[in-house]
């Protein structure tokens, strides 16, 4: 088998038993204790900001808060706060990011 | 199984496709480009399903490295699927292993993003979750399988000057503003996103999201703990 074929079955392998781990022992975690409820509760927005933070913050790997994607994603920010519309928000953002690069 | 949760389920992940597609696109050109056939690429979306880890695994193998390192770098950046199963555990602990097993092969980012949001919602009853999730996470797994095979096939046919790549950032905005209700969360979301992009700059590359993640949660729950002491009825603790 060639290498390609290994990695992708051991990062396949690792990958989902990654995504099983608390998934498969769930059954035995019916009763969760408080300190870690409070762990779990930090996940979503920990987890999301961690995504978020760097594709506004350093667009292309460079640092900078004066370019258009910080502006554009500030703006989005603004809509989704506003309307929780995910299709307007993906609009607004996604036409004010195209309107500053044109500038 | 409940259809309108289903329903409702890929309803959720639908505005997202905006960011899967061409980032699809790109995860099937990329093998191709680097000299690997087809069914890497078909295998790489179906076995791996994970798109920054799989082209990672491409560009350690075309530079040379084994494939035991990029499978190690591929499960680095995958690392943030262990919060996720974690965080969804508990919300599916009532479920018979297969279906457990079943969601966890549909884990993303985008499938554990829309399920936690809507779980931990008002209007939130445990049999429709499966549903929901199923919903949501076929769509997806459908939808990137497609545009990875086109995009093997016939290379990433969208114009770079059109940033849809933004789309993917702007799709956890919208869920992150919910998830912050309280100050604890925010808390959180501000200690993860300064720690993401320090790794970043550090040089952490993929794997700054979950550094950022974990800074997050730790932050978080140091912050709720002490709100929790300064008010000891843990009713108000999380208004």
């Amino acid at each position: 088998m060639s290498s390609v074929w290994v990695a992708i079955l051991l990062a396949g392998a690792g990958t989902f038993a990654m995504r099983a781990s608390f998934l498969v022992a769930a059954s035995r975690l019916a009763v969760v204790p408080p300190f870690a409820q409070r762990l779990l509760r930090q996940i979503p927005p920990a987890a999301l900001a961690s995504i978020v933070a760097p594709a506004l913050l350093r667009p292309g790997g460079d640092f900078g808060l004066f370019q258009p994607r910080l502006a554009a994603g500030l703006l989005a920010a603004l809509v989704a706060w506003r309307t929780r519309n995910v299709g307007l928000t993906l609009a607004v953002g996604l036409g004010a990011l195209v309107a500053l690069q044109a500038l | 199984m409940r259809f309108d949760e289903v329903r409702a389920g890929a309803a959720s992940i639908a505005p997202m496709l905006v960011g899967v597609v061409p980032f699809g696109l790109v995860a099937g050109a990329t093998p191709a480009a680097n000299g690997f056939s087809v069914w890497a690429a078909v295998g790489l979306s179906s076995i791996v399903f994970a798109g920054a880890s799989q082209l990672a695994t491409v560009d350690i193998l075309a530079n040379g490295g084994s494939a035991v390192l990029a499978a190690l770098a591929a499960c680095t950046i995958n690392l943030r699927m262990l919060l996720y199963s974690a965080s969804l555990a508990p919300l599916l602990a009532g479920e018979p292993l297969r279906r457990r097993l079943g969601a966890a092969y549909l884990l993303t980012d985008q499938a554990y993003a829309v399920s936690i949001t809507r779980w931990t919602a008002e209007g939130d009853r445990p049999e429709g979750r499966i549903p929901f999730y199923v919903g949501g996470g076929l769509l997806l797994w459908a939808v990137w399988q497609a545009s990875t095979v086109v995009g093997a096939l016939i290379g990433s046919a969208v114009p770079d000057s059109l940033p849809l790549d933004f789309a993917v950032p702007l799709v956890f905005l919208v869920l992150l503003v919910p998830a912050v209700t309280s100050r604890p969360a925010a808390v959180a979301a501000l200690a993860g996103g300064g720690a993401a992009v320090a790794a970043a700059e550090a040089g952490a590359g993929p794997l700054s999201v979950m550094v950022g993640a974990v800074a997050g949660i730790i932050a978080g729950a140091t912050t709720e703990a002490a709100v929790e002491r300064r008010r000891p009825d843990p009713t108000e603790a999380a208004p």
